[in-house]
This record gives C-alpha cells, structure tokens and sequence, in this order.
C-alpha cells in the first residue's frame, strides 16, 4: 500500500456508488442494517448482564426488574479473584505499553537515522520475521520462560512480546517523515545524538508515540493464547481474558454472571476506543499492520 | 506488512568515527534494548524449535528428553502413529474453518467498504461502528457469541422460534459448530479488512470513475472493470492475512465448542497447545510447529505468486 495522504478521515470522492436518491436511500438501510449486526451482540451482552437470573432464559430486551446482582456475586466469589484479574490486566498492559515505547523508539530512531556496521542485515532480519508464522515461537518461547522460572508471572506474560517488530517500523517510518532540518540545526549547536533524540525527536513524536501507545495497550489488554498458557495454572494471576474463561468453565450456565464479567472485561477498552478511534483507524489504514 | 524499508533513506545523525577508527557505539545502544529480546524471543526460538522438534521432550520429566532425530516427523506422516489421525483431523479441521471464513471477511469486508466509501453524512460514525468489535479480546467475542447461539435461551433460537423454525443445537452440530464460530469469527475481526479496503478505495481517483460515468458505464460496470482491478495488490494483501489469521484459530472454539462435536472444531493450534501444554510432549508439539509453519509459508507464497506481487511487502 501506498503511504501518502489517505487519512480515511478526509471524505475523499470514492463515486463507487452513484449518488441518486434511490441508491442513497439503499446505502443507509444497508449501514444501519450492518450497524445492527455490530452493535446488538454488545446491547445484548450488556442487557443479560443487568437481568436477574429468573430472565436469563427470556428474549426480551429491557429487564423487567433491573438488577446488579450478577456483577456483585462475581465480585464476591471467593474462588474467582476478578478484582486481582482487574488488576492483572491493567499492570501487564501499562508495563507492556511503557516498555515498548521506550525499546522500540530507541531502536526505531537508529534505524531511521543512524549508520551502523550490521544495520543493513539486522533491518532485513527484523523484516524477515514479519513473515515468520508465530505459530513456530510458542513452544520454544514456553520453554524458555519455564526455564527462566517465569511461569505464573507477569515477567514471563510481558517479555516475549517486546520482541516485536512492529513498533519499531511503525516509529521508524515516522521519524523518517519528520523534516531534518530540526535535528541538523541541534547538531550545529553541539547537542549530542542523546540529547536531539530526548529534546527534539521525542517530543515531536507524542502523536505517533500516542497512537502506538494506544494501539500496544489494546492488543496486550486483549491477548489471550499466550497469558493462558504462561498464567493459565494459577487463577491468582490470570488476566482478564484467561479469567473469563475460567469464568465460562465454572458459571456454564448462569448467563448473567458472565455477561457481567464479558463486561467488565470489554468496557474499558470500547472506552479507550471512543476517546482514539480516530487515530487507531488511521494507523490501520496507513499501516495495514496487526499490532 | 507494507511497512517497507524505504530506499532513499537519509542519514543524519552524525557518525563520529573517531580519528583513531575507534567504532561509535551510539547506534548500537540505541538498538541494544530491543535487540536482546528480539534475539532471545523470535530468533532464538526460530532454531531452538527445530531443535526441540529433535528430541522427545517430555516437559514434565527431564529425564525422558532422548534425542530421537526425525522420529516426530515421521510419526506425523505415519498412518498408524498415534499424532497422525489427531494431526491431520486439526489440519482439517483448520483449513475447513479457512474455507468457511475467508470468502466472507473478505467479499464481505469489500462490500462494506464500498458502503462506506464517499462523502455522506454519518460516515465517521458507521466506520466507527463497524470497527469496533475488532477492539476486543477473543474471550469476549467468543463468550457473546456463545450465549447467542446456546440452544436454551441463545437470542438466536428465540428469534427463529418466533419464526416457527426450530432451531439446532449450534454448538454441538456439524456444520452449525462451524456456523456459528465464522459469524463470531466475521463479527469480530471484518472491521480490520474493511478499513484497509477503505483506505485503498480512497487512492482511486475520481477522474476514472467520472470518465467511465461520460462513456455510459452503470455503477456495476464501474466497479468490476475500474474498482476491482485497482484494489488487486490491496486484496492480495488481505487475503493473505486473513488467511493466516484463520489459521491461527484458537479462541473462539475454546470458549465456544471446546472443540467439538467430537473434535470436528479443534484447530491445529487447538492440537499444538493440547499436545505440548496439557501432555507436555514439547518435542511432538515442536515438530508439529515446524510443519504447520512450512506450510503457512508455502501457501503465501503461493498466494502472492497466482494473484499477483503487490508492491507491499
């Protein structure tokens, strides 16, 4: 894909469909009917959670008697910690996040501009395993962590991941966008590699820096295969997703209660993605990259 | 994948090659952080999967570790091993799901995005909507979409009830099993194609629509002889990833189906982590690894030569 200018946000003229009234009238059936199909499932997710167990089994979609006992016997099972999986979550995800900022643009920024012995094969190397199927990383990664003693911890959830690639090419790609002249003009005044990096570089990225930051969040909020396998074992330190399985294994049949927990787990990030759906989708868009 | 190394890079940084040739190590701290864990974690791991693919790695007891040569490999390609059926049914099983969810997230994902082409009022709100269920975890896709489809109660049943259908038991039926994980599947994960769809649609220049509008071309005309052909490299692209994405299926069985019925909805991945995680054969799991990869890779490849290089990477 292309790079330049394609922010989706500029309404760009696509004339794929033509603009009579008739088509247009189509166009919105369509999108809301689409809308439904996106929106109804979180409504309905969200509607079974405040329900008291007698109208689980019931399709209607206003409780008759609204009530918040699914969310405070979740909380209150002694054998299911949600509040430490809460916890859990929101520590890994945080420490995740800060750490691949720091690791990432450090790098990103001598891949950008530095000459070095080695960059060459090194960049094509990380390039090489974009490639890889990360099929082929999980049974030696496990062993690996199992040999470090790192199961059941947060080390063991959060190191594997700060070998990705991403981050570096997306920060790399947006240091080589800023103008030169900036960093030239410091190194005209003396200032060291270090310092035109932390002073001039660092704060002209926020934005990027921000998107990357939101975008790294999500994805290690919602990662599920690998914290089942590190944490899986011990429910005292789940995350959220690993702990609404275990939710799912031991409520199989009391909807409400983990419709509760379905909502806890999603409502902080459909949050986080009101605030910044903007730039998430944008970075989709430009990069065409999971996270 | 279309982050690309760019090749008019400039170099600015000032490279102080001390007058004695001293090496500057500047570079090389600054890479250093991100060059242990990737070494350790994705090229490390590269090579000591094949070689753990060697061995008969018993996880739990380090006693049994012999090193057995292409024994896992072979037991896999054995029809009287005891790997060989579960390996292959996953492998099935697998590219059965491909089949079912690949056509949707993709002529679906194209369709939305024609939708959502164009300057009309409301857009950045139904873009945002569309968008939205990709956000999530697969737990909470899967476990929505499990309660929908439960026999008892599941929003689903009720609705065809009231249609006077009665309907299956989603979960536990072939294909509904099926069914059931690609609508979760295509609800979860088509906002991503969409938007790269979108974004490719946006390049196409209005001039070439309007041209082909003079000469008398319908709006079908226009999107199979001008829409189409420009989005190539861009599908390409998107059915490559999709692909791999369900390939790499795993959440939304376990939660849903638990793989059943009868193992008909157990995944390869489903098969990897069952073998080297819960009976601890690291070395059967690591074989296992290798030749799902190897065939990922041959199938890309594969891809990008029949429909065409796109200039991403």
């Amino acid at each position: 894909m292309t790079f330049w200018k394609k922010s989706p946000d500029e309404d760009a003229e696509g004339a794929a469909l033509s603009n009579g009234g008739v088509a247009k009238v189509l166009q919105y059936m369509l999108l809301i009917l689409f809308a439904l199909f996106f929106v109804l499932p979180l409504i309905w997710m969200a509607v079974t959670a405040i329900k008291p167990s007698g109208e689980w089994l019931d399709p209607n979609w206003i409780p008759v008697e609204p009530t918040t006992d699914n969310f405070t016997s979740v909380f209150q099972d002694p054998t299911l910690p949600v509040t430490k999986w809460f916890f859990n979550s929101l520590l890994i995800a945080s420490v995740f996040t800060v750490l691949v900022l720091i690791i990432d643009s450090l790098a990103a920024y001598a891949y950008a501009r530095m000459q070095f012995r080695g960059r060459k094969v090194l960049f094509a190397l990380l390039l090489a395993t974009l490639v890889m199927p990360g099929i082929m990383f999980l049974i030696p990664n496990y062993i690996t962590i199992a040999n470090f003693g790192w199961l059941n911890s947060y080390q063991g959830v959060i190191a594997p991941g700060l070998s990705g690639v991403f981050g570096v090419f997306f920060l790399r790609q947006f240091f080589q966008s800023l103008p030169r002249e900036l960093e030239e003009a410091a190194y005209v005044d003396g200032a060291t590699v270090w310092q035109t990096y932390f002073k001039i570089v660092l704060p002209l990225s926020r934005g990027a820096l921000a998107t990357l930051g939101v975008i790294t969040f999500l994805v290690s909020w919602n990662e599920f295969l690998w914290s089942l396998l590190i944490v899986g074992g011990d429910r005292q330190m789940q995350t959220l997703p690993v702990g609404l399985a275990t939710l799912q294994g031991q409520y199989t049949f009391d909807y409400g209660k983990l419709m509760a927990g379905a909502l806890l787990l999603t409502i902080p990030v459909l949050l986080l993605y009101m605030l910044t759906q903007r730039y998430i989708i944008k970075s989709v868009a430009t990069t065409g990259l999971k996270g | 994948m279309s982050v690309q190394a760019q090749t008019n890079e400039t170099v600015i940084a000032p490279v102080r090659v001390a007058s004695g040739g001293r090496i500057n190590l500047t570079p090389y701290l600054f890479i250093l952080p991100h060059l242990i864990f990737f070494a350790l974690f994705l090229a490390w791991p590269f090579f000591f999967g094949i070689f753990t693919s060697l061995f008969e790695f018993d996880f739990l007891r380090p006693e049994r570790r012999p090193f057995v040569g292409l024994e896992n490999y072979i037991s896999l390609f054995d029809p009287s091993s005891v790997q060989f059926r579960d390996f292959w049914r996953a492998m099935k099983n697998t590219g059965e799901f491909i089949l079912w969810s690949v056509p949707p997230l993709v002529i679906v994902a194209v369709f939305l995005a024609v939708l959502l082409n164009g300057r009309f009022r409301g857009r950045g709100f139904f873009r945002m909507i569309f968008f939205a269920p990709y956000t999530l975890s697969v737990t909470a896709a899967a476990v929505i979409w499990w309660w929908i489809f439960q026999p008892q109660g599941g929003i689903v049943n009720h609705l065809l009830d009231s249609l006077g259908i009665g309907g299956p038991n989603w979960l536990s039926h072939m294909p509904e099993a099926w069914i059931a994980i690609t609508i979760a599947t295509v609800w979860w994960t088509i906002g991503f194609n969409t938007i790269i769809i979108l974004a490719a649609l946006q390049d196409i220049p209005t001039s070439l629509y309007e041209a082909a509008a003079i000469d008398g071309a319908g709006a079908a005309r226009r999107f199979w002889h001008i829409t189409l052909p420009l989005l190539k490299p861009v599908l390409v692209l998107v059915i490559t990833i999709t692909l791999i994405a369900s390939a790499n299926l795993f959440g939304q069985p376990y939660i849903m189906t638990a793989g059943g019925p009868t193992q008909q909805t157990e995944p390869i991945i489903f098969r990897i982590y069952i073998e080297g995680i819960l009976r601890s054969q690291m070395g059967s799991a690591a074989a296992m690894s290798v030749v799902v990869a190897a065939t990922l890779l041959i199938v890309t490849a594969l891809n990008f030569k029949f429909f065409g290089k796109s200039e991403t990477e």
